[in-house]
């Protein structure tokens, strides 16, 4: 249980930790933030990278600020910057419910949002935030930036769009307007332990309509995904359980669930039932 | 690769250790075995059971997955550092109080937990401490009697620290 050598560098900047990067990365070299994924990984020796570029010395960018109509998330914020409301309205309100499902108390002191996001297990609860709300994540390399959608950067099992010599910067997510709401569903097996399925449920209501509805599941698949079956059927429909229970059940018949020595995929498909029906009611509650 | 030691030193429990690490060493093995302070205990090595918990300027975090050359210049505290001589820390006598410890390995780990979370917020509820008191992992008690000593040494830090000196006569030290 214990990590591999490799070389440490601590960049103070983000265009130090990029060209570093760039320098380090074709000889497996990785960006360490929060650690709280990577640092297991090494001491089981499941990874072994010969470089370490640790980011976190980099200045400016451990902050959450409001940038044309989205928060922005630097790449340095902590899971516990979370746990109270950043922001008024139903995104401040939103992530802290999340929040609360992540890992354990020393965790959220050290892992990040953007790390998560980078990491890409299909049981991160940011990565099913980042799916469900539209996000925009911010990839730089010695090349430049280039600005990825949610939906194009999960691309499978810990894997994503960022090419090896680009670091994750920063993620954007829309704010959500005062007439949308939420619904969060998580189940596991233990307090903090990985999600088996998570079900995030936003939907604009306008003249007693559900508009714009956005049902993220998480846990399920190798990757975050939202599901087009459900939210057809919530689309344009007053909110009412028979609704709510239809939806459910077109996601759970839609989902090809991951098997796991925690659960089957008839277990799976089951909890998104249950998942999509607790995250819709709470929408009306 | 590189297996070069690199002089870095460490400030834990307001004393300065100066030592050579790799970079890849956790600061839960430089703490234990270069700085001979073994009261921070190893369990899981992964970040699962908390046992290794310090404080890293202030924060309660796991030494297991953070690397000792990361932690220079941050005020690092250890279970040592937490009583006044022979006088316990609040959570040490509540969890001798309460027998919240029965092979005491987990021990120091949970403490560290509750000292960060205590200081940071003194008005947690049960719930939360609960909830926080759900970071670490205890194989012989139960976590009941944890619960109650948590609970009991929450309210003596903060009738320790509390601004009304009347207050502190109200209730025995030892219960």
């Amino acid at each position: 249980m214990k990590p591999s050598p490799f070389q440490y560098h601590v960049p103070l900047t983000v265009d130090d930790a990029v060209t570093i990067l760039n320098n380090v990365a074709p000889d497996d070299g990785h960006i360490l933030a929060g650690g709280q994924s990577l640092v297991p990984t090494m001491a089981y020796r499941m990874a072994n990278p010969a470089h370490l570029v640790d980011i976190n010395r980099v200045a400016g960018v451990d902050s959450v600020g409001v940038d044309n109509g989205h928060l922005s998330i630097g790449c340095l914020v902590r899971h516990a910057a979370f746990e109270t409301p950043v922001i008024d309205g139903p995104i401040g309100d939103l992530l802290p419910k999340v929040c609360h499902h992540i890992a354990h108390y020393p965790i959220r002191r050290r892992g990040t949002f953007c790390g998560s996001l980078a990491h890409a297990d299909p049981a991160s609860e940011w990565c099913l935030v980042a799916t469900t709300l539209n996000a925009i994540i911010e990839l730089r390399s010695v090349r430049g930036t280039r600005m990825v959608a949610a939906d194009d950067f999960f691309e499978g099992m810990m894997s994503t769009a960022r090419a090896e010599n680009e670091m994750l910067v920063s993620v954007r997510l829309p704010l959500m307007k005062e007439t949308e709401r939420f619904g969060f569903f998580e189940f596991s097996r233990r307090a903090g332990d990985f999600g088996l399925t998570m079900v995030l449920a936003v939907y604009e209501l306008a003249g007693g309509s559900i508009v714009n509805p956005r049902i993220g599941l998480g846990g399920v698949e190798d990757r975050p995904s939202r599901n087009a079956a459900a939210e057809q059927i919530l689309a344009g429909s007053a909110p009412s359980d028979a609704v709510f229970v239809a939806a459910a059940e077109a996601a759970s018949a839609s989902v090809e669930p991951m098997e796991d020595i925690h659960a089957p995929a008839s277990y799976r498909r089951h909890l998104v039932k249950a998942g999509v029906l607790s995250a819709l009611r709470q929408t009306v509650q | 690769m590189s297996e070069s030691l690199v002089d870095i030193s460490l400030t834990i429990n307001e004393t300065e250790y100066r030592v050579s690490v790799e970079p890849r060493y956790t600061l839960a093995d430089v703490i234990r075995h270069q700085c001979g302070l073994t009261g921070t205990h190893l369990g899981c090595e992964h970040g699962v059971c908390g046992t290794c918990n310090v404080l890293v300027d202030g924060e309660p975090v796991r030494a297991c997955l953070m690397f000792a050359i990361q932690a220079q210049g941050a005020k690092i505290r250890t279970v040592e550092g937490l009583s006044q001589g022979d006088t316990l820390h609040a959570l040490q006598q509540a969890f001798m109080d309460h027998h919240a410890l029965q092979c005491g390995f987990c021990t120091p780990g949970f403490l560290m937990l509750l000292t960060g979370a205590l200081e940071t917020n003194p008005d947690l509820t049960d719930a939360e401490l609960r909830d926080v008191l759900s970071s670490n992992l205890c194989r012989c008690t139960g976590y009941q009697n944890i619960i109650l000593a948590a609970r009991a040494g929450a309210d003596r830090m903060k009738q320790l620290t509390s601004p009304m000196p009347e207050t502190a006569t109200l209730r025995p030290a030892d219960a």
